[in-house]
């Protein structure tokens, strides 16, 4: 058994991060440890394996137990053998080039026997079930196989407790799926303690025996999930279902709910939407039979694609299926192989984004990137800001304003990288739509963002369409797609797969479709429009393409 | 009865090591261009014929095209400033005049078959040298050389490796932000090259350093560094063997370097040195506490290699002393072979009897990308 005991952590004067936190995982138990962003999960992940004073800074007191045994004392690398700990980009952590080498490298380090590393590498394999890739090179994995591989080079070892933070949040949902079953057979084949924070919670929920939620006062609260849920200020779609129409007991799997829903919700009418309005060709975007290739890769191949003004467009797909190079293709910085692309420019024409220079393209076509702090090199948010002004040639505080449109109160001297991920992202975005590009494209936002950030995103978002600008969203969260999105395009080995209205398109896709879908069925996305709905039975629905 | 130590695995790194030290050896003793020629041509065969389909297989083309150009400047500066040497005229160019303060060098001038051929051989003869070297290179995966290092050395092995991944790493990560930064409208007016050149550096350091904070930390989560429990005692003993080892080495080589040195200062006191330091790395190699997964297991084929090799070098060198018009052809004359040199410079293809490298596995064709790490292409 693990045991935490009034860990409490404080940095300098500052208010305590973590105060008075007791928690014990017992062996074969999966415990979710949920919380805004910014509580400290990731720093009560660390303490367990000693990351945490020590990478970290700041004063930590209590005790951490091992079957009775103090280990606060130790440092990490002598806690390998009973914690295993993968953090939240997995590539930082590899130390070797090939898959095997990686899983033997942490018996290396404890001295095992050769024998019984040959056999443990080949179980763990296995186990993973990804014993296909031993030979290969750890960076030409998808990000799903690098997961595992990570999660696989600290089980070999047979650590007592497994801590992951986020180790689903740059995976799609059927890669975050295959590693959320492989740590639940681990659990329960195995005896595996798993502690494991997640921001989504619709997809971890289901698997958690207990919820350690924290409070953001630096207490936790820990409990069964059905219980902790129902007061949690972030919690998944299903919860809030549940909660908004007054279920008892809350349910939690897709199945509980829907055996819940069907006496009262399936005599609701289908959702209407409101029909899009035919799209104007010389507005927005207009894309086709773009192709992409990276060498012998064809990364996108002769993909249409058009983005109206004044409406948000989705683009899903799995890992490597040629999103991000469209995006930047469409962009016009990323060379394309063939194919046009025409948005309005600078000076009202139509023009082709890649026959721009930098400074005119940053005017017709703005790009928030997947690591958007990338574009960051100041020292303070208002000096951000006012280069950006700057360098578009307008007002002093334009940036600013748009900032505080997104995100209120955000303290100007603080430095960009103190700032929440939320934050950070809206600041980035904020320097993009400076320049006033009639066209905005943002590449997997909703990555470290918890459920309130995800939703002042998304009225951003709402927003920005709403002042007749082209969106185009590319995510792996469903959620966020259901709640943000008008029309939906899905792409796999670089083509596009279905594309059409967010209902169509969500629904039709198993692995795609959204928790109320799943409950509800029929076309319905969203929470509040169920809720709505069901408080008012007689009137047709209309949910609005935002 | 076929033999199980010929079955497709990899060659020990240290036997290809010796196979082409060998190789080099031989080509340093001779500046024949007939038998630069063989070895280089069987040091290819034997790579072609040997190496891996991995990245690190394919710098052999450019050891060799490091060779051309080795040879190519060779020559182009014995022409430029040879100096007066050989008296077959082949071009007659004009000569810089330079001042008197320069006495000795000599700009240009007649072009003599003398300095052109001497030129090429010398040339050649470096380029083989430095072939030998790559193909050690293509053969050997680099890393596994380094894990072959006595386990002493593991703590500095460790971070040779860490370094270099940082290299390709350190390039995508400057490739993304320029791309990134390109997406901000960019400053204008005073100071904006300086701003450039802080737009990239800046957001590229931070990620370096987010990075190897990240690496360090993994690499300490998971046991690297862990102590073995060792006493007060062993480590004095450790210390003082490896500072009398490297005492030793050091009045050794001087004692060979220097011929007035007393004679019981070179090779006796060279080969107490190496034996105290090779004892101090034993015993700090039983300080570290740790086993190495799928160690390179060394069999009759390892020998053969690395006989191969020094057989090499033997014969050649003994071309060198028993024939040294061949060993060191003159330029005026059309350079020969005999029989001794032949069997020397064709000797390495014996290295074939290497078993083949196993194929890599890739059941499924990689994808080029992944979600955390979009290649941006400038």
């Amino acid at each position: 058994m693990i045991e935490l005991r009034g860990i409490t952590l404080t940095y300098d004067d500052g208010p305590p991060v973590l105060s008075g936190v007791d928690l014990a995982v017992d062996e074969g138990e999966l415990v979710l440890v949920a919380g805004r962003t910014g509580v400290g999960k990731s720093t009560l992940l660390g303490v367990l394996p000693g990351l945490v004073p020590r990478f970290t800074g700041g004063t930590l007191t209590g005790d951490v137990l091992v079957d009775g045994r103090s280990v606060i004392e130790l440092p990490p690398r002598e806690r390998a053998h009973l914690v295993g700990y993968v953090g939240q980009d997995p590539v930082a952590g590899f130390v070797t080039d090939t898959v095997a080498d990686e899983l033997a490298y942490g018996m290396e380090q404890l001295g095992l026997p050769p024998a019984t590393m040959r056999r443990r590498v080949e179980e763990t394999l296995d186990l993973l079930g990804i014993a296909d890739l031993r030979d290969r090179d750890l960076r030409t994995l998808s990000g799903g196989q690098q997961q595992r591989v990570a999660i696989g080079a600290v089980l070999a070892v047979h650590p007592r407790l497994l801590v992951l933070d986020e180790p689903t949040s740059a995976l799609d949902p059927t890669a975050a799926e295959e590693v959320l079953a492989t740590l639940t057979r681990l659990v329960h084949d195995v005896g595996l303690s798993v502690l494991l924070a997640e921001h989504r919670l619709e997809r971890v929920v289901p698997f958690a025996d207990r919820i350690c939620l924290l409070t953001g006062d630096g207490g936790v609260h820990v409990g069964d999930p059905a219980d902790v849920l129902r007061t949690s200020p972030v919690a998944p779609p299903i919860v809030e279902l549940g909660r908004a129409l007054g279920w008892e007991p809350l349910p939690l799997t897709v199945r509980e709910a829907r055996r819940r829903a069907r006496p009262t919700l399936s005599a609701l009418r289908p959702p209407v939407d409101v029909p899009e309005p035919p799209a104007e060709p010389d507005h927005g975007l207009s894309a086709s039979r773009v192709t992409v290739v990276h060498g012998r890769h064809v990364a996108v191949r002769e993909v249409d694609l058009d983005l109206p003004a004044g409406s948000v467009t989705a683009l899903m797909g799995r890992n490597g299926a040629g999103k991000s190079s469209l995006i930047w293709a469409l962009q016009g910085s990323r060379r394309r192989y063939a194919g046009t692309v025409a948005v309005t420019g600078p000076r009202g024409d139509r023009v082709d984004p890649a026959r721009l220079s930098a400074d005119e393209r940053v005017r017709a076509v703005g790009l928030v990137p997947q690591s958007a702090a990338d574009l960051l090199y100041l020292e303070t948010v208002d000096d951000e800001c006012a280069a950006a002004d700057a360098g578009s040639v307008r007002e002093p505080g334009t940036c600013r304003a748009l900032l505080a449109r997104m995100v209120p109160d955000v303290d100007g001297t603080l430095h960009p990288r103190d700032l929440s991920e939320g934050q950070r992202l809206a600041l980035v975005l904020a320097i993009v739509l400076v320049a006033e590009p009639p066209v905005v494209l943002l590449d997997e936002p909703t990555r470290g963002l918890d459920y309130p950030a995800k939703e002042a995103l998304a009225v951003t978002l709402a927003d920005l369409a709403a002042r007749g600008r082209a969106v185009l969203v590319a995510s792996h969260d469903v959620e966020f797609v259901a709640r943000v999105a008008g029309r939906v395009v899905v792409m796999a080995e670089g083509e596009v797969l279905s594309a059409g209205p967010v209902r169509r398109v969500l629904a039709e896709s198993p692995s795609f479709a959204p928790q109320v879908s799943k409950i509800v069925g029929g076309g319905w996305l969203r929470v509040d429009e169920v809720v709505a709905a069901a408080a008012a039975p007689d009137r047709p629905a209309t949910g609005e393409a935002s | 009865m076929a033999s199980v130590s010929r079955l497709s695995r990899e060659l020990h790194p240290l036997a290809w090591w010796g196979w082409a030290v060998g190789l080099a050896t031989a080509a340093s003793t001779t500046t024949n261009p007939l038998v630069l020629l063989l070895i280089v041509a069987t040091a290819s065969v034997v790579v072609l014929a040997r190496r891996t389909d991995q990245p690190w297989a394919r710098v052999f083309r450019l050891y060799l095209l490091f060779g051309v150009v080795i040879v190519v400047v060779r020559v182009f500066f014995r022409l430029l400033v040879g100096g007066a040497y050989g008296t077959t005229v082949l071009v007659e160019l004009p000569e810089i005049p330079l001042p008197d303060w320069v006495l000795g060098i000599r700009l240009l001038g007649p072009v003599t078959q003398e300095a052109l051929l001497g030129g090429l051989y010398d040339g050649m003869r470096l380029a083989t040298i430095i072939i030998c070297v790559g193909a050690a290179n293509a053969l050997v995966n680099p890393k596994r050389l380094l894990a072959c290092l006595p386990a002493a050395l593991y703590e500095v092995c460790t971070a040779l490796v860490v370094a270099v991944t940082v290299v390709p790493q350190l390039a995508d990560s400057v490739r993304r932000v320029r791309a990134a930064q390109r997406l901000r409208p960019s400053p204008q007016g005073r100071g904006r090259r300086h701003q450039r050149l802080r737009r990239v550096l800046v957001p590229v350091l931070e990620d370096a350093l987010d990075r190897s904070l990240a690496l360090a930390a993994g690499m300490d989560v998971r046991g690297y560094g862990r102590s073995g429990g060792l006493g007060r005692r062993q480590r004095l003993l450790t210390g003082a063997l490896m500072l009398g080892g490297l005492l030793g080495i050091a009045t050794g080589v001087y004692g060979v370097l220097d011929t007035t040195a007393p004679r019981w200062l070179a090779a006796p006191m060279l080969v107490v040195g190496v034996a105290l330091a090779v004892a101090g790395l034993l015993s700090a190699g039983r300080r570290v506490g740790r086993t190495r997964y799928r160690r390179d297991p060394w069999r009759w084929p390892e020998w053969v290699v690395v006989a191969s090799g020094i057989a090499t070098a033997g014969l050649l060198t003994r071309v060198a002393r028993d024939q040294p018009l061949l060993a060191l052809p003159s330029p005026l004359e059309v350079p020969t072979l005999s029989v001794l040199a032949l069997l020397g410079a064709l000797l390495p293809l014996v290295a074939l009897v290497a078993p083949a490298p196993p194929l890599v596995r890739t059941a499924t064709p990689a994808p080029p990308s992944t979600s955390t790490r979009e290649k941006v292409d400038a």
